[in-house]
């Protein structure tokens, strides 16, 4: 112990205090630039208390892999289309999750330098950062992959999956186990069984991920940003001596990770042992539309639209996935304005799972400078429907669908939804009547009060402030 | 550093008290993060987890003066590796969040 030691404990604690702060400044849209900016400042002072700790500068490797990494970090930031942030934020993920995997593959490299051997609660940190970290790295890869269209977001089913996946996780862990206690077998080499290890435990996050489907991915995705914390947590313990804002800040983010897969989970009705290993998107039923639609679907006009809304006093938008990849959130920030400047009230409804990442919509909207007191929870504007005249929805279907209500027999039964069929009139604006996610037909479809809107998102809803700029 | 059984165990409750701890306060501090805010507080939380920049810092720092082993180049080569994917995570996702909440704003 010494000065620098306490030097560098200090810049530790005020990091870690820094990180509290910022996260805490996310409570509000007031606070959040600034509570962001807090949270960078303390990740400056744990790279300036890592430097300090020593024993030596890195003068060449350091600034070299430091500023590549800033370089690809800010470039990416900054190109990055907001449509694209679940993929973006997936990447992150898994970038964090395989830069562990490389610090305990380090720690191990040291240990068979110096001869000496790790901790026992050293060794079982390796392991764990390996699994974790490998797992992290690869299905965030899988998720990326899928997010932006590179491989295909159906989820892949095959037969003893389950069976496949626990014994594939069984020997990750008896690699584990071999490389804690090598003398078990003999003194196999532990280097080698830690590749193995980590070479398995890619595997599993390939075979983890790769079952689920699109919809599911805002669950992924708060998961792998959980286990990439719980990665990071690890390698904390892997350090001797233990390093405090590494386990810190790993159990903040691994935290937050798990509270939002809850809230996922909870705004899908849905265990999260069903979302990893029961998928919905493996029931395809036998959509017995036709018999719900027949005759009962009344579609309209840009036209038409143009004329209810003129006549309307209170408009919900509710926004979905389809208004993401259809890049209409443009036409509806214009419809938004005209409807405000003749004195409509103008709301918008976010479901939780909404998009492919937990508050997707809101970034999108907000990037077209609505103003953010306009986007709605779910459980603040449902008491508000049935005062509502029309209610747009655009690009979303599982989340409206009022089959949710009935307590079984459907994959999103129980599912807390949109009570937009409460409104006055609903228009959907859909290319067809093709299910959503789920695979079931939507009986709001069909309903008297529900006008159906065949359209481009994009397409139609510039075709809808056109015909409204031209009403009067 | 070398430890016998009970120092091993102090030094163990004393980083669980810390992991268990920080914990808890994440849940409490995270679940008064509003919906409207959770792509940034993902992409936020992102950046923080890059945390595992201190660990690749130390690694590589312990590499110094240990090129010439045999085992010297993995050493740089981990750390070094780890240090660029740490620091994307960092950089990308404190600029993407500033980014993101640059964004949300009420009416002037």
């Amino acid at each position: 112990m010494n000065e620098m030691t306490l030097i560098v404990k200090t810049l530790y604690l005020l990091g870690a205090v820094f990180f509290i702060l910022g996260l805490k400044g996310l409570s509000s849209p007031k606070t959040a630039v600034r509570g962001n900016l807090t949270g960078a400042f303390g990740m400056v002072l744990a790279i300036v208390g890592a430097v300090l700790q020593g024993p030596q500068f890195s003068f060449i490797w350091f600034p070299l892999g430091g500023l590549l990494g800033i370089l690809i970090g800010v470039i990416l930031a900054l190109t990055v289309d907001f449509k694209a942030m679940p993929q973006l934020v997936g990447l992150f993920n898994g970038f964090g999750g395989i830069a562990s995997v490389l610090v305990a593959a380090s720690m191990i490299v040291l240990t068979q330098i110096t001869g000496q051997r790790e901790t026992p609660i050293s060794a079982v940190a390796t392991a764990a950062t390996g699994i974790v970290g490998a797992v992290t790295f690869w299905g965030s890869l899988v998720a990326f992959a899928k997010l932006q269209g590179l491989i295909s977001e159906r989820p892949l089913r095959y037969g003893l999956e389950q069976v496949v996946k626990v014994i594939v996780g069984l020997s990750a862990l008896a690699f584990g186990v071999i490389y804690i206690a090598p003398e078990l077998i003999g003194g196999f080499d532990r280097n080698l069984s830690y590749w193995i290890m980590v070479g398995i435990a890619s595997v599993l996050g390939l075979l983890l991920t790769l079952p689920i489907g699109g919809a599911d991915m805002p669950i992924v995705i708060a998961l792998l940003n959980s286990y990439s914390g719980i990665a990071a947590a690890a390698s904390g313990f892997v350090l001797d001596p233990p390093n405090s804002i590494l386990i810190i800040a790993g159990a903040l983010v691994g935290a937050s990770g798990i509270i939002l897969t809850q809230l996922m989970c909870k705004a899908m009705n849905r265990s999260l042992a069903n979302v990893l290993f029961g998928g919905v998107g493996a029931i395809v039923e036998s959509a017995k539309g036709d018999d719900i639609y027949a005759g009962k679907i009344k579609s309209t006009s840009a036209e038409e639209i143009a004329v209810i809304l003129k006549n309307a006093q209170r408009v919900v938008f509710v926004p979905g996935y389809g208004m993401a990849v259809g890049r209409a959130a443009t036409p509806v920030r214009q419809l938004f304005e005209a409807l405000e400047k003749d004195g409509i009230t103008v709301d918008f409804g976010i479901h939780p799972v909404a998009g492919r990442m937990p508050g997707h919509m809101n970034v999108l909207l907000a990037e077209e400078n609505i103003p953010y007191d306009k986007l709605k929870e779910m459980d603040e504007i449902n008491p508000s429907f049935p005062n509502t005249d029309v209610t747009i929805v655009l690009g979303a279907n599982d989340v409206v669908n009022p089959i949710a209500r009935e307590s079984q027999g459907t994959p999103i039964s129980g599912m807390p939804i949109l009570d937009v069929d409460k409104s006055r009139t609903v228009i959907v604006v859909k290319r067809s009547l093709a299910p959503g996610f789920a695979g079931i037909p939507n009986p709001l479809f069909a309903n008297d009060n529900t006008l159906m809107f065949f359209a481009d998102a994009k397409k139609g809803m510039e075709d809808v402030v056109k015909a409204y700029k031209e009403a009067d | 550093m070398d430890y016998d059984t009970i120092q091993l165990l102090n030094l163990l409750i004393d980083v669980m008290t810390v992991f268990v701890l920080a914990i808890y306060l994440g849940v409490e501090v995270i679940g008064k993060v509003p919906s409207l805010l959770h792509t940034p507080l993902m992409s936020g939380s992102n950046a923080i987890s890059g945390i595992t920049i201190v660990g690749a810092i130390l690694a590589l720092q312990l590499s110094v003066g240990r090129e010439s082993h045999t085992l010297g180049i993995w050493l740089i080569l981990f750390g070094t590796l780890a240090v660029t994917f740490a620091m994307i995570n960092v950089a990308g996702g404190f600029v993407v969040t500033h980014r993101m909440l640059l964004k949300f704003k009420t009416r002037k």
